[in-house]
């Protein structure tokens, strides 16, 4: 689903933010990316986003090469993933409805089958009847979630989240956690960013550690796996 | 998979994965009848959702273009009322030294008699010295003259009408072939020169419209940009989640419309309100003139071309205030 091939990006006047990384997530596969701030874990969603281009290697995302992808073709691009903020990044001006709608509306789905999915989504993440609400109305956990349904409205094959459970209390992360588990069982490819190491540690995911820009680490936790 | 084969099949994907999704949307002309409709619908509410904010933007455009078309519509009527006067248009028949002043009435008379002259006035040598002298300051020289130097004058108005000149100079002919005539002379000159200001007139008013177009594509180009700045999240946010610059720019491009057309109603408003303002002491103007002229409201033509020319410096000024600022928007 997304392979990394020898990549290494680095910002002008500074080091490699990341050097030389090579992995592959398969398709249907959940992944953990940790490691401390700084050590490339931002840089390393980003370049999957196209918010930003590698300096170096070759990525590639359901197949497609993205270091060819023009400029104006990466919309399409990132309209084949969802991606979560640890800062929900919601828009405060606009109903849960409207918010979760707007990768519907952004490819020019039709009005019933904007209503529907939305519902649908909203189901799942357990925020149905809250759609003529305000984010503002809502609490960290439930805007959490707003955001989640908004980056799986539009049923991408691949979830990208950074720091999901950030802000959020050790049960509601758990619960955010519950939902990632439920998408991944229907197929979605995803890949978490989350220093929650307490967390992880009890999952049977992969786990890629990141330290320097190097990857350090790619395995699952002691006992989580055969 | 091996990198090579990915890479081969990258484009191809892409469009499948686009291709794929389509089914479920808006498609062909309709849909995007539709799409546009809602867009612009949806800029609408949000300009209606503040007012006076939206009212301020559109009362500056509508000012800026009110000012150009009521110049216009001034200079039209003033125009078209000069156009009516060519009984303004006079001739002075300067007689020769020996024709009396009974053959100078006589020839009145027989003027007065043709079709092309409504009148004919006749001035002694005796009158046209006393004013003459009254108005030349001359009057010591010509004191000191043993003789009256100057011609008896008849003076006609002719039946011109405006869309043939050339009637005016086979009368001139005709008047210059009559034996008593020394001289004929077509005196215009005010009129010419009414037409002359205002032709200079009309060229200010053109610099004056085409300096408020830049005007209002200046607003509109601030004002949009605004409206970008404050929604900048929303952009950042619109973009990071696959919209396209041309959806980004949509609602932009709107507001830009809408802000004209507002402008343009309002432009419309203030030009015929003043209009009938001035109306009444127009009449009255031209009633002193002998005339019967009144102020016309802005007919179809002209008021479409004010609304279609605001909705296009709108729409122009959105589009390059987009097209400055929202490149630079990009998520990080």
């Amino acid at each position: 689903m997304i392979r990394f091939d020898n990549i290494s990006k680095r910002y002008p006047g500074t080091q490699d933010a990341l050097s030389q990384l090579s992995f592959h997530l398969h398709k249907g596969e959940m992944a953990f990316l940790t490691g401390h701030s700084g050590a490339g874990k931002s840089t390393f969603l980003k370049l999957i986003a196209l918010l930003e281009r590698p300096s170096r290697g070759q990525l590639f995302i359901d197949g497609q090469n993205l270091t060819r992808v023009p400029r104006r073709k990466i919309p399409y691009v990132r309209r084949q993933m969802g991606i979560i903020f640890q800062d929900h990044r919601l828009l405060f001006d606009r109903t849960v409805f409207d918010n979760v709608a707007l990768p519907l509306i952004i490819s020019g789905y039709a009005r019933q089958d904007i209503e529907r999915r939305v519902r649908a989504s909203l189901d799942m993440v357990g925020l149905l009847g809250k759609e003529t609400q305000f984010p503002i109305t809502l609490s960290g956990g439930e805007q959490q979630r707003v955001g989640i349904a908004r980056a799986i409205v539009h049923k991408p094959s691949l979830l990208l989240a950074d720091e999901p459970t950030g802000n959020l209390d050790p049960a509601l992360s758990w619960e955010i956690m519950g939902l990632f588990e439920q998408f991944n069982q229907v197929g979605v490819s995803v890949l978490i960013a989350s220093h929650d190491l307490d967390m992880i540690s009890r999952l049977p995911y992969r786990v890629l550690k990141l330290k320097q820009g190097h990857l350090v680490g790619d395995g699952y936790p002691r006992g989580t796996r055969p | 998979m091996r990198p090579e084969k990915g890479a081969r099949q990258g484009p191809g994907r892409e469009r499948q994965n686009i291709g794929a999704s389509r089914g479920a949307r808006h498609s062909g002309l309709r849909g995007y009848f539709t799409l546009h409709l809602s867009m612009s619908i949806q800029s609408l509410g949000r300009l209606v959702r503040s007012p006076f904010a939206t009212l301020m933007t559109a009362a500056v455009i509508g000012i800026a273009l009110a000012l150009p078309t009521g110049l216009h519509v001034l200079l039209d009527n003033l125009q078209r009322a000069g156009g009516d006067w060519d009984g303004a248009a006079q001739v002075s028949l300067f007689l020769k030294p020996h024709v009396d002043e009974d053959r100078a009435l006589a020839l009145a008379d027989r003027l007065r008699q043709r079709g092309d002259i409504l009148s004919v006035h006749y001035i002694s040598p005796d009158q046209a010295l006393e004013e003459f002298q009254s108005q030349s300051g001359f009057g010591e020289v010509l004191e000191s003259l043993s003789q009256n130097p100057l011609p008896g004058v008849l003076v006609l108005q002719p039946r011109l009408a405006t869309d043939k000149p050339d009637r005016a100079e086979i009368l001139m002919t005709n008047l210059e072939r009559l034996p008593e005539v020394e001289l004929a002379q077509l005196d215009m000159q005010w009129l010419k020169r009414l037409f002359a200001i205002l032709d200079t007139v009309e060229r200010g008013v053109m610099i004056v419209a085409i300096l408020l177009g830049v005007a209002v594509l200046l607003i509109v180009g601030n004002t949009i940009r605004l409206a970008i700045e404050n929604r900048r999240d929303e952009i950042l946010i619109t973009k990071l989640i696959g919209a396209t610059n041309a959806f980004i720019r949509r609602p932009f491009l709107y507001y830009g419309i809408w802000y004209g057309l507002f402008g343009g109603l309002l432009a419309l408003i203030l030009v015929d309100t003043s209009i009938i303002l001035l109306q009444e002491p127009v009449a009255r103007l031209t009633g002193l003139y002998g005339s019967n002229y009144r102020l016309g409201l802005l007919d179809l033509e002209l008021s479409a071309t004010v609304i279609g020319g605001g909705i296009l410096l709108g729409l122009l000024g959105s589009w390059i205030a987009v097209g400055r600022h929202l490149s630079r928007i990009e998520p990080r």
